[in-house]
């Protein structure tokens, strides 16, 4: 066991170097500078501000500083935000995304399975039809969409809820960006628990279940939900370390100051500091929800408890 | 169904009882201004940073020498100078500052503090992006450029704690009106130094619980993307007429967001109002709508270095194919057509050089030897990826029916485009210049040869000799009928193509009290009041 957690742990370590690898050259290559602004600034002060932030160095020599650093655990200063350190943005921004990740994950559970369930349970019949082709709008239709005209709906029209914002501590500022986020989440979980809960219903068990008048209901979620939802579950460790580490287009929607709007403005201006440090800690959740997963996939499937 | 409906309306009508009042009148009952202020600040450190975005933010928590009005672009109310003299030629400026001015932490604001901010901004060390604004002082630019570094011999001195001298390089006439920028702020010697050393670009003195200010307002929380907090600063100068209590300065990227925040009763004033909405906004709730002029250029900008663009007669013939009007009155709403760079400026009305005339145009592109514009190639035309779309079809679809010029929209990210342009790596790009002071220079000293905003490829030795003659002109009058005559030569050229003046689209509540049109934007926080 400890061995095998020991070789993950260095494949996660690989897989974090070949990320920062690839991150800083693609970083590299793209045109522009990250000193540019929209009134030039004299060359001269353009010059010392290059040597200042090292980007006169060899592109090798400043991977060598930047990877020198990470190590350190320092990931350095943003070159937009003039002196605030990348540390301090993520420890500002995170919380909230992860605020708003874990509430729109609960939404998209609290719908998705339920609805996944009932359709398997209903196969072919007129709920499954609606609850997947609702699941279906979900998936097609964007949260750009549909955030807008909730906002417009719930915010603008009824001013039931604000139609911008984000408190930490106030629940009617979590609503709208929550509820958009996680509806297209719901959907896709939805889809998954249908199809895993279909498979399990096929299986000899359920028939023998059935023959000795096991009630419906005790056969849906005593003997086959554990089963039905290795599909959803192997779904929703990644999808939670994307949900958690920031969505631009919610964020700028509901004019929540999470991650997602950081990053993007990193990668508009070049700030590749903020770049690194967001993909490095993206990089690091999805690797731990993978691992998440696996554990609560073996604890789910017996036979994978056995082989592992 | 219904039943079931409502019963998941529910749990959201408890959350929001009928009735409940709104962040706006929250605001009005607590005298909070709520600001819409597009982005998030680079920075509070007035030497660091360059933008407008920090200017609406850092004018609340430091006062320059003369104040801002708010009804007027070239009245001079008192700031932290409380008188000025200059000599005849404008070379010489005397400021008085005022015995009992004070930063928020109560230490006495002596002229040391003005002069330590002029030398911090200038030190080579210092790297800041705007230090040029200082360049009007005398020996300004050899000490930025190191050439010199003596810091006593930049014309900046003080005969005692409440006077301040200023040498000009050149007559200034228009140097009231520049002290209103941030980089001509005072900052808190005693402060900064508390945190490091003067050139030191990082130290936390402008965090909240560190700033130290002499503006009417003290920083109390800056929230990342999401607000930065102000409140009433007791000890200034003036803080009895001080009517609000504090400002919150929201970054709201999305203008659409940002107007749908507004109408839901979450600000007073928004930072812009997208075009395309400007139609239904005047329909629904005209009673918001805010129309008004701004201190910025549109313009298409012509690398004059790339063949067949070399040739001003091609370039003059795009330019006269620009139906103007029809781009303001149907993309561009609220701004002005116009046939120059500069805009009127109080004394100065440049004339305005090119209009629409497509007989002209195709007369010209036929001498010029491209009769319907066959034998011109296919002209890239760069833009942001967040320009106007819009005007660039419409200018697209123009120069094609009028002239038989085709062109391929070239959309960039910002870094890529500001890149391109300064490489003169385009055929032509959709562009925009904000004056920052009101004086034709903000508009015309760009454009000589070794300018970093020229971008043109463009220069005349000419032009540079009427600018230079114009900076050594004492009487203001001769000054701007030389920047006239420049800015003609300038236009007659087509280096660059003017498409309009800018216009502010914005939605305003009418409670707020002591807001009217000003050109520079810069409505002082100050004399303003909630009246609901």
């Amino acid at each position: 066991m400890f061995k095998a957690l020991f070789s993950r742990l260095i494949q996660s370590l690989l897989v974090l170097l070949v990320l920062f690898t690839v991150t800083f050259f693609l970083v590299k290559a793209m045109p522009g500078n990250p000193l540019n602004r929209e009134k030039a600034m004299p060359e001269h002060i353009r010059v010392k501000l290059e040597h200042y932030y090292g980007l006169d160095k060899p592109v090798l020599a400043q991977y060598g500083i930047q990877l020198g650093r990470y190590l350190q655990g320092d990931p350095g200063y943003s070159i937009r935000l003039e002196g605030r350190e990348v540390t301090d943005i993520i420890s500002q921004a995170f919380p909230v995304s992860f605020q708003l990740g874990v509430l729109a994950m609960g939404v998209a559970i609290t719908i998705g399975i339920p609805a996944g369930c009932l359709a398997a349970a209903r196969k072919n019949g007129l709920i499954d039809v609606m609850a997947m082709s609702i699941a279906m709008f979900g998936i097609c239709l964007p949260s750009f969409v549909i955030g807008p005209l909730l906002a417009e709906f719930f915010g603008r029209k009824l001013q039931l809820l604000p139609a911008f914002g984000w408190d930490a501590i106030d629940p009617k500022t979590w609503i709208l960006p929550a509820v958009t986020l996680g509806l297209a989440y719901a959907a896709y979980l939805s889809r998954l628990t249908r199809a895993g809960m279909l498979e399990t219903l096929s299986q000899d068990f359920v028939r023998t279940a059935k023959a000795k008048g096991v009630p419906g209901w005790k056969i849906l979620i005593r003997h086959c939900l554990r089963g039905g939802l290795i599909p959803a579950v192997a779904y929703i460790g990644p999808a939670f370390a994307g949900i958690i580490s920031g969505s631009l287009v919610i964020e700028t929607v509901f004019q929540v100051p999470g991650l997602g709007r950081h990053f993007i403005k990193s990668i508009e201006t070049l700030d590749a500091p903020v770049i690194m440090g967001v993909t490095m800690l993206y990089g690091t959740l999805v690797i731990v929800a993978n691992f998440l997963t696996d554990l609560a996939g073996i604890w789910l499937n017996p036979r994978l408890r056995k082989s592992s | 169904m219904t039943r079931r409906a409502l019963s998941l309306l529910l749990p959201l009508l408890c959350l929001a009882p009928c009735g409940a009042e709104t962040p706006v009148e929250k605001a009005n009952r607590e005298k909070i201004l709520l600001i819409g202020n597009a982005s998030d600040p680079k920075s509070l450190d007035p030497h660091l940073v360059t933008g407008v975005i920090e200017h609406n933010i850092i004018r609340s928590l430091l006062e320059g020498l003369v104040s801002d009005d708010a009804y007027s672009d070239t009245a001079y109310p008192p700031g932290a100078a409380t008188s000025w003299e200059h000599n005849e030629n404008y070379t010489e400026w005397t400021f008085h500052l005022r015995p009992d001015g004070k930063w928020s932490d109560g230490a006495p604001l002596t002229s040391a503090d003005f002069i330590f901010g002029y030398n911090r901004l200038l030190h080579p060390d210092t790297l800041g992006p705007y230090a040029e604004m200082l360049f009007f002082l005398k020996n300004a630019e050899k000490f930025n450029r190191g050439e010199i570094t003596d810091f006593s011999q930049v014309g900046v001195s003080a005969p005692d704690d409440y006077t301040l001298k200023l040498t000009m390089r050149e007559p200034v006439p228009f140097l009231l009106g520049m002290t209103r920028h941030y980089t001509w702020f005072p900052v808190p010697r005693h402060v900064i130094l508390r945190f490091g050393k003067m050139t030191d670009r990082f130290t936390p003195w402008c965090e909240p619980g560190n700033f130290v200010g002499n503006g009417a307002f003290v920083l109390k929380e800056w929230k990342l993307n999401d607000h930065v907090d102000v409140a009433k600063n007791p000890l200034y100068w003036d803080a009895a007429n001080v009517k609000l209590n504090g400002l919150r300065f929201i970054p709201a990227e999305n203008y659409y967001t940002e107007t749908r925040g507004f109408l839901a009763g979450q600000l007073h004033t928004t930072y812009q109002l997208p075009p395309p909405l400007v139609d239904k906004i005047k329909e629904e709730c005209p009673q918001y709508l805010h129309q008004e002029p701004y201190l910025a250029t549109d313009f298409i900008r012509v690398n004059v270095t790339r063949p067949k663009l070399d040739n001003p007669k091609v370039r003059m013939a795009m330019s006269l194919a620009i139906d103007r009007k029809l781009l303001c009155d149907n993309v561009l709403q609220g701004n002005i057509p116009c046939g120059t760079i500069c805009p009127n400026l109080g004394d100065y009305k440049p004339d305005q050089i090119v209009s629409f005339d497509p007989e002209r145009a195709k007369a010209l592109l036929a001498e010029a030897g491209y009769k319907d514009g066959v034998g011109l190639p296919r002209f890239k035309l760069l833009m942001s990826s967040t320009g106007s779309r819009g005007t660039v079809e419409a200018i697209q679809a123009m120069w094609r029916d009028t002239l038989g010029i085709n062109i391929d929209l070239q959309p960039k990210d910002w870094g890529a485009y500001v890149s391109a342009q300064q490489k003169l790596d385009y055929d032509i790009a959709l562009a925009a210049w904000t004056g920052d002071y009101l004086d034709p220079s903000t508009f015309l000293l760009m454009w000589t040869k070794d300018n970093g905003n020229n971008n043109t490829g463009w220069s005349n030795p000419e032009y540079e000799r009427m600018l230079s003659e114009a900076a050594q002109q004492a009487d203001p009058a001769q000054r701007l009928a030389i920047f006239k005559k420049a800015e003609r030569m300038f236009i007659e050229d087509q280096a660059i193509l003017p498409i309009s003046y800018r216009g502010r689209n914005y939605l305003h509540r009418p409670e707020v009290k002591g807001w009217s049109p000003l050109l520079l934007d810069n409505h002082p926080w100050h004399t303003i009041s909630l009246e609901p």
